[in-house]
């Protein structure tokens, strides 16, 4: 049996008269790597806010790790973790700092603490890199290190948003490799992403366009669905037709 | 005459101790448009800083129209359209008040070479009184290059101006980019999407500030060397895990919807390893190389001569 | 013939096209500036901070002072019985400032009518005054002043001056030698007199210092964070337009700042500009100037907005308020800080609008003050000039 971890129902944010996220409803089930694609300007990091208990929706209802985004936001960052594509290490911190820091934010004990950061280095090679500053690290370590600083603390959910901008192509891989083994063990990945070859990765992909999701279903069915041969396809067709260009 | 040359550029950062520039040679010919394709931190930016005259070359010399990027830079800062890395407009300007801002800083007017931008400015023109922050970024990227374009230089600079957009406004962007080529606009562009290298004449593989192959995109993919199969099974995760575990494997990766394998066993002996795993549906066929597939293979060649 | 023609249609050519260069010049100017106004009043925060800033201090001290002086209570202490302490007594008492009550003696009756607040003021005339001021040609008169109400204070006693000099000037109105009649003046509670007088030239030196260090550096630095400069430097422009274009709309902000700073102190705190006019503007222009080329220079050194903001509030804002003279006295700081105190281009900017604003005095009495300002500036300029980059290291 399977469990739903993240559920909306209709979900709409809006700013004044912009609807933003327009009456959005899916599910994701735990353990799912789920997609999340979108144009710029589509409402993907508003409808990412609202599920992660940033921002409040203005109707609609939506439940994340069993909690209600309206009245329990406190309780729904306990249970998820975030990695944007910026500000989420201390450049002017160790690696071991960093992880440090943050499993103490989320109130690990400290020998759990020391456990968890000799684990991590262990499995991200870093032994060598553990006392050295975050600024010194190729980009592509640090978005490995801040993935794994993300789940440190076992969240039900990891929200990612882009986390692979700018990485190279060997890297990406690696990160995905990341993102892999911690499905496995039960972890849900919300993940977005501009390149669409890891939207085959996904188990499940949405497509966001102008506020609505205008498709949801796994990578092959919808190149299937749509006829053509990547992913890349499928999103141009979707995208393409948006009337809305600007955030 | 080339539009761009290169040679036996090096540049370091903090007194020698950063190496960004390795020993750097190329050319560019006039009206090509050349992609330098590599990641973040690969010395990119530094080679588009140095041609742009922002910086100087420890060692080496560079032209960009024919002039010397040292002696001549001023002479070249009004030749050169650039278009930074990051978002390099005023946000709390308009539309319409970045162009002319910056049309006035090359002596020009929207006007003189409107035909050149015509077709991106028509793009932007709803949105001419909306303050450039509060574009998206795809629309952002449209205004930098309009505003890069504004007084028709003879070389384009591009830093990465695609990153952080989305597929349909690469695709439009790029579409703009074959249409000024066709002007006869040398444009320098770099990017950390390998798929937009294919549409380059010519692209040069940077990696740790060193150029590991320049070529045309189709001479780069027939250069590699092994056979490469694209596999694909119902549990790709433990495909992927069973083939690297595999003795005759010499690389795995996802790509896509298929891995994408190289071995030096047979491919009966591959797909009876793979059998013997359990998998189901296995589908295994021989493909071209991307290249990214290229791209890979040198970083793996130099992540594997790093560790030895 | 025909070299002749060709030559001299060259040189129309050349004509044309240095003006043209000239015209161009002064349009990327004008656009720069358009620019620079843009960010400015878009930034409605920052601008309400500047302009409400002085006029916020300047009302909270005219509406906490009154400035009504009339029939001021007095006393005069006249230890030396003389014609000359007699007619001074007189002439003090004939005017209408003062009701004057001669009845103390000893000092500590003048302190204890001062505790109660009885009376206003004191003017002590020493044993053998009109001796000192005949043989000597020099006597001292005591003036003590309550100076828990400085504006008061300051009013009553610049009006005793000006009668003891009125009167010394009627003793001698044609001899060489002058008989110089010294007040002696103390403050008492108060002795650094902060009040409205010594408070506006020190808001001037602090507002005209705030709008540009800070405002020049971090409009700079944010061009380099937003990545804009790299662009602007990868361009025909020369880099000095840059620099220009962020000066003129902030030395016209400052202006009109001066201005209201200016106008307020004269009608709401009765606060009148003895001196020159124009040289108090000329000199604020130098002040502003100075600064100009701090906040230049600030922002040659700096890389971000906040390191820039922080650059300018440790070098500019606290010495401005600490070492000036305008919060402490100078005479009563350490030799150290006297010294440093030097370097402060706001103590030359304080003494120079003390004296041209409070005291009226020309550009004779301040030349010096004034070179030394001027001197920083041309330092400071150059300084930054230099360490204007036309590249990106």
């Amino acid at each position: 049996m399977t469990e739903t971890v993240i559920s909306t129902k209709k979900l709409t944010k809006r700013f004044g008269d912009f609807v933003a996220v327009d009456e959005i409803t899916f599910d994701v089930q735990k353990g799912e790597i789920f997609g999340f694609l979108g144009a710029n300007g589509a409402g993907k990091t508003t409808a990412m806010r609202m599920l992660c208990g940033l921002s409040i929706p203005s109707s609609g209802e939506a439940t994340v790790a069993g909690f209600d985004v309206f009245r329990e936001p406190e309780e729904i960052k306990k249970n998820i973790g975030y990695m944007s594509q910026r500000f989420s290490l201390y450049d002017d911190l160790s690696v071991m700092e960093n992880i440090e820091f943050y499993a103490g934010i989320y109130g690990l004990s400290d020998k759990e603490i020391a456990e968890k950061s000799k684990e991590l280095i262990d499995k991200l090679g870093l032994q060598k890199e553990a006392k050295k500053l975050v600024a010194s690290l190729p980009l592509g370590w640090k978005q490995k290190l801040s993935f794994s600083v993300a789940i440190v603390h076992q969240p039900k959910i990891v929200f990612l948003d882009e986390p692979t901008g700018g990485v190279d192509p060997s890297m990406r891989r690696q990160f995905w490799d990341l993102i892999y083994d911690a499905a496995e063990k039960g972890i849900t990945i919300f993940v977005t992403t501009h390149y669409l070859d890891e939207a085959e990765y996904c188990n499940r992909v949405s497509i966001m366009v102008d506020g609505r999701i205008d498709a949801l279903d796994s990578p092959s069915n919808l190149r299937k669905k749509f006829g053509v041969d990547t992913m890349d396809e499928v999103f141009y067709k979707l995208a393409r037709k948006a009337k809305r260009s600007a955030d | 005459m080339d539009a761009i040359t290169l040679t036996n550029i090096s540049k370091t950062y903090n007194k020698g101790s950063v190496l960004a520039v390795d020993d750097i040679s190329f050319n560019v010919a006039k009206g090509e448009v050349f992609g330098l394709i590599g990641p973040d931190g690969a010395g990119k930016s530094t080679i588009f800083r140095l041609l742009t005259t922002l910086l100087i070359a420890d060692k080496g010399s560079a032209t960009v129209a024919g002039h010397d990027v040292v002696k001549d830079f001023q002479t070249i800062r009004k030749l050169v359209g650039y278009m930074p890395g990051r978002f390099s407009l005023y946000g709390d300007l308009s539309v319409e008040e970045n162009l002319n801002f910056f049309a006035t800083v090359f002596n020009t007017r929207l006007e003189e070479n409107y035909d050149l931008i015509k077709d991106i400015y028509v793009q932007l023109e709803p949105f001419k009184t909306r303050r450039a922050g509060k574009l998206s970024g795809g629309m952002k990227q449209k205004l930098a290059l309009c505003c890069a374009l504004i007084h028709k230089p003879e070389v384009l600079f591009l830093d990465e101006p695609t990153t952080g957009v989305d597929v349909v406004s690469r695709k439009e962007f790029w579409e703009m980019l074959s249409r000024l080529k066709k002007v006869g606009i040398t444009i320098l562009v770099s990017t950390s999407y390998m798929d937009e290298a294919t549409r380059c004449d010519r692209i040069g593989l940077i990696l740790s500030g060193k150029l590991l192959s320049i070529n045309t995109p189709e001479a780069t993919v027939k250069a590699y060397p092994e056979k490469l199969y694209g596999v694909k099974a119902d549990k790709m995760y433990a495909l992927l895990n069973d083939l690297r575990a595999y003795q005759g494997t010499l690389s795995c990766y996802t790509f896509g919807e298929h891995l994408h394998l190289s071995f030096k066993s047979s491919e009966q002996e591959v797909m009876s390893y793979m059998q013997s795993k359990k998998h189901l549906n296995i589908e295994m066929k021989p493909i071209t190389p991307t290249v990214e597939d290229c791209f890979i293979r040198l970083l793996n060649n130099q992540n594997d001569r790093n560790s030895n | 013939m025909k070299y002749f023609i060709n030559w001299h249609e060259r040189q129309n050519v050349r004509q044309i096209s240095t003006t043209c260069f000239c015209n161009e010049k002064m349009k990327q100017l004008a656009s720069f500036v358009k620019k620079e106004f843009y960010h400015v009043f878009r930034d409605w925060k920052t601008l309400l901070m500047l302009f409400g800033l002085p006029v916020i201090q300047i009302m909270l001290f005219g509406f906490a002072l009154t400035n009504e002086i009339k029939n001021a209570d007095i006393v005069v202490v006249d230890n030396a019985h003389d014609l000359a302490s007699q007619q001074i007594t007189d002439k003090i008492a004939g005017s209408n400032f003062f009701s004057v009550r001669k009845t103390l003696r000893s000092p500590s009756q003048i302190d204890a009518a001062f505790k109660e607040g009885k009376i206003k003021l004191a003017v002590v005339f020493p044993v053998n005054f009109n001796e000192d001021l005949l043989h000597l040609n020099k006597a001292s008169i005591q003036i003590l002043a309550d100076a828990s109400d400085p504006n008061t204070a300051t009013t009553l006693v610049n009006y005793i001056s000006s009668i003891v000099s009125d009167y010394q000037s009627q003793l001698a109105p044609t001899a060489n030698v002058p008989y110089a009649i010294l007040p002696e003046v103390r403050m008492l509670y108060n002795p650094d007199l902060k009040g409205a007088p010594n408070f506006v030239p020190g808001v001037m030196a602090m507002v005209l210092l705030l709008v540009c260090v800070m405002m020049t550096s971090v409009s700079i630095v944010r061009e380099k964070e937003l990545g804009t400069m790299e662009v602007l430097l990868v361009s025909p422009v020369k880099p000095l337009m840059v620099i220009v274009s962020k000066a003129i709309p902030y030395l016209v902000l400052s202006l009109i700042n001066l201005s209201a700073i200016l106008i307020l102190s004269v009608y709401l705190l009765d606060l009148p500009i003895k001196g020159s006019l124009l040289l108090l503007f000329a000199e604020s222009a130098l002040l502003i100037v100075t600064a100009l080329s701090l906040g230049l220079l600030i922002s040659t050194i700096t890389s971000s907005q906040q390191s820039a903001m922080f650059a300018s509030m440790m070098g500019m804002m606290l010495p401005t308020m600490l070492l000036s003279g305008y919060m402490f006295p100078i005479e009563n700081m350490p030799v150290v800080l006297q010294v440093i105190s030097n370097i402060v281009p706001a103590k030359w900017y304080y003494i120079i609008v003390k004296s041209v604003m409070l005291k009226g005095l020309g550009f004779s009495s301040i030349w010096k003050e004034t070179l030394i300002l001027t001197g920083m500036t041309v330092f400071f300029a150059i300084l930054s000039l230099r360490n204007f980059k036309i590249r990106l290291e």
